[in-house]
């Protein structure tokens, strides 16, 4: 039963004019790679360290490639010819290649089939390791049951690993569901992955391989101790998305920010690097079990969250599609959204409430992601307290999924242990209270609540109409999202993109597509 | 509002609770250990150090086995002279987007140019973007709604050598610098980078450099060699009234 009167019929338009944008960004996908998926591939073949000028490996290997300029053969043709060549292991061939005695054009391209069984038990070893965390997840969930209503989700920032497992460890005990390690400000801009444990960072820490197991250590510890699976989210976002994507997968990771949109528009990303990037992983993720996060609730911070409100539920609706073509299903979309209209606006309530339900008729399987108010926090901490306690009130009424505390320091620093404390006993206290009160609710018919909803629904159908005639490429040079203009050729990384020659070869798809499918719930 | 306090006579204050100078005050922290009557002892003896006494915990909790959280009630000791107290004195009255056109239009003759980022690592647009977006923030229009100005926003992680040589370019007047992140003081790092490289180009005279962000203050600003800060509280035409005054000062210097 509809709340807001839902118009099917125009959701049903929209998603098909979503459906063609994702078509026409798909075919350009499908004939190019990258840099960074040729790293992850390296990474998946189990190719990993760095070398005495803590380069990684991964980045050793294929700025040969691109020296060597055969990035468009894909790295995996080059390593199993000189594997078939030589007899080496991945790793070895990566350190012959930095120390120069290894040139990758020495040998002609061996077949495709024949770099197939050569390098089949080093994909293998990698897609039983991610089918074990992800069965290890399930069990988990299983045995401890998971929970029915939202997730509390709070971050961590302390720029230090170890600092950061008390803090989360904490949360947990306080009952944060989904920890996340906020990255260090520059990160996404950086085209390799730091290497090691870390404990310097700014605004976050550094996501690397070896903080990924450190901090899923600790959480299956505490989690084991309260009888609960606490999720780990990390960012696998910026000019190392996919990279990040397999080493969640090989650390089990259970969430990650994964929107090239959002790279586009607020890191200034080049748009054809990570949507070539964003496929390959969130094929990743798809495959690892991994719930996705979008970053629509971004565009709020920059736009005005009353006129723009459709331009999130637009992207929602056209990342639904494109992570469709990934083989991510709904269960993993956490497709975002926010509460950011000014609290001076009068009835601003009802508008948020209107969008959240909005959100949770049309992607009723996805579990959304809800995100508390930030652009309007002001240091007043009392206030604040009341700002998210409203916030909290509207996923108790709407059913929101991936909760994202708000704190009554936003705007003042990164959350202290008491800030988080108090955002878990607020929450728990709003959800506990209304207990059944979104069932007895409903919203009446032509009023305040209804209209508002239509009238998002609408704009944002148009919106995907005009997005569809100008491809999206061209719509974001227009600046259709969050007030801001990119263009196709510029922003970071578009030098680390290339077409894909006829030999091309990615060992990793043909294992993901087929067993990704497979085991989606 | 001094004068008003002289008047009374109540050169010495305290925080006011709900009779004047009875010094209450709240507190709130966390200390490293398990909660109990010991941390409850540590948590008075730390609020005394502070200066309070009468100290009531009015609520304590365990955040996990090794940590606790306190909030108290005090009544502080310490007070001030608020005859002695002195402050940077800011401008007169901030001018509307209409005055600031008008005065620039009379007094400058041109456009004023402008060129603003969130500089160094930081990621964070929100800042620069609340003072220079058209939209503005909080009703207060942005910098780039103004006819007299010509505004370049770099937006954010530009490098301070890439923001200065790019102010160069555009001959900017001003330079506006957002900073979000302040973690570990990250951000005096940069701010005072920038003065030094703008020094060491020698063109640090000819440009207002302006900074900004939640935790910027103007005295905080002018210690790192800024012309002016701009913290919480201060919107695109507190920012646009001081530049055309600054503006205007230096122009009746050089006369």
């Amino acid at each position: 039963m509809s709340k807001i009167n839902l118009n099917k019929q125009t959701v049903e338009q929209a998603r098909n004019y979503a459906a063609s944008i994702a078509d026409q960004v798909q075919s350009f996908v499908d004939e190019h790679t990258t840099v960074a998926v040729e790293r992850t591939i390296c990474r998946l073949l189990g190719i990993d360290g760095i070398n005495v000028h803590q380069v990684p490996y991964p980045n050793i290997v294929v700025d040969h490639l691109c020296d060597c300029n055969l990035l468009s053969y894909g790295v995996a043709n080059l390593i199993g010819t000189v594997i078939d060549k030589t007899g080496l292991t991945p790793q070895e061939v990566a350190e012959e290649i930095d120390s120069g005695k290894l040139d990758l054009r020495q040998w002609s391209l061996v077949e495709k089939n024949r770099i197939r069984i050569i390098l089949e038990p080093y994909v293998s070893q990698s897609i039983k390791k991610i089918q074990q965390h992800r069965q290890r997840r399930e069990e988990d969930l299983v045995r401890f049951g998971d929970k029915t209503g939202p997730y509390l989700y709070v971050i961590v920032a302390t720029g230090n690993i170890y600092e950061d497992i008390v803090q989360a460890t904490s949360a947990a005990e306080q009952g944060a569901d989904v920890i996340a390690v906020i990255r260090t400000t520059g990160q996404s801009l950086l085209d390799y992955v730091p290497y090691g444990p870390t404990t310097e960072g700014f605004g976050g820490t550094y996501a690397t391989q070896a903080n990924f197991r450190l901090m899923r250590e600790a959480l299956d510890v505490v989690g084991e101790k309260l009888q609960r699976y606490i999720r780990l989210c990390n960012y696998c976002s910026g000019l190392c998305m996919p990279e990040i994507a397999a080493m969640g997968a090989l650390e089990r990771l259970d969430v990650m920010l994964n929107d090239a949109l959002y790279g586009i528009l607020f890191r200034d990303i080049n748009m054809q690097r990570t949507l070539i990037d964003q496929h390959f992983s969130r094929q990743i993720n798809a495959f690892a079990g991994v719930i996705i996060n979008t970053g629509e609730d971004n565009y709020l911070t920059t736009a005005d969250a009353v006129e723009e409100a459709h331009t999130v539920l637009a992207s929602q609706i056209l990342n639904e599609q494109l992570a469709y073509k990934s083989g991510l299903v709904p269960e993993q979309m956490g497709l975002g959204h926010a509460f950011e209209i000014d609290p001076e606006v009068p009835g601003g309530f009802l508008m948020e409430l209107a969008q959240a339900q909005l959100a949770r008729e049309i992607f009723p399987r996805a579990p959304l992601k809800y995100m508390p108010p930030t652009k309007h926090m002001t240091g007043n901490i009392f206030r604040g307290y009341v700002q998210n306690a409203l916030f909290n009130m509207v996923t108790a009424l709407t059913g929101q999924k991936i909760h994202l505390l708000g704190m009554l320091t936003e705007a003042i620093h990164t959350p202290f242990m008491s800030d988080r404390a108090l955002a878990i006993e607020n929450a728990r206290y709003i959800f506990q209270t209304t207990e059944g009160l979104a069932e007895e609710i409903e919203f009446k018919a032509g009023g305040k609540l209804q209209q508002r909803a239509q009238e998002v629904l609408d704009k944002a159908c148009q919106l995907l109409a005009d997005i569809e005639s100008h491809q999206l490429f061209g719509a974001l040079e227009l600046g259709v999202f969050a007030n801001i203009k990119r263009s196709r050729s510029g922003g970071k990384g578009l030098d680390g993109v290339a077409r894909k020659s006829l030999s091309y070869f990615n060992p990793f798809v043909e294992s993901f597509t087929s067993g990704g499918v497979k085991h989606a719930r | 509002m001094q004068d008003k306090n002289v008047a009374l006579e109540h050169h010495w204050i305290k925080p006011y609770g709900d009779t004047l100078n009875d010094g209450k005050t709240q507190i709130s922290f966390t200390l490293p250990v398990s909660s109990g009557p010991r941390a409850c002892a540590a948590a008075v003896k730390l609020a005394n150090h502070m200066g309070m006494t009468e100290v009531s915990i009015v609520h304590q909790s365990a955040l996990s086995e090794q940590y606790s959280f306190f909030v108290l009630y005090g009544t502080l000791q310490h007070r001030v002279d608020f005859a002695t107290i002195q402050v940077e004195k800011g401008e007169d009255k901030t001018l509307s987007l209409e005055e600031t056109d008008l005065l620039i239009r009379k007094a400058i003759g041109r456009k004023i140019i402008v060129i603003g980022a969130s500089t160094g690592t930081d990621a964070h647009t929100v800042g620069i973007d609340a003072i220079m977006n058209r939209k503005g923030f909080a009703g207060h229009y942005g910098l780039e709604r103004y006819e007299m100005l010509e505004t370049y926003n770099l937006g954010s992680q530009v490098a301070n050598e890439t923001f200065l040589q790019k102010a160069l370019d555009v001959q900017a007047d001003v330079l506006l610098v957002s900073q979000t992140v302040t973690q570990k003081e990250i951000h005096i790092k940069n701010l005072t980078q920038l003065v030094e490289l703008a020094e060491a180009e020698g063109v640090r005279e000819n440009l207002i450099m302006i900074c900004g962000g939640a935790r910027i203050t103007h005295e905080l600003a002018k210690e790192l060699g800024f012309d002016a800060g701009f913290g919480s509280g201060k919107f695109a035409d507190d920012v646009a009234t001081f530049m055309v005054r600054e503006l205007i000062r230096r122009q009746s210097n050089q006369c």
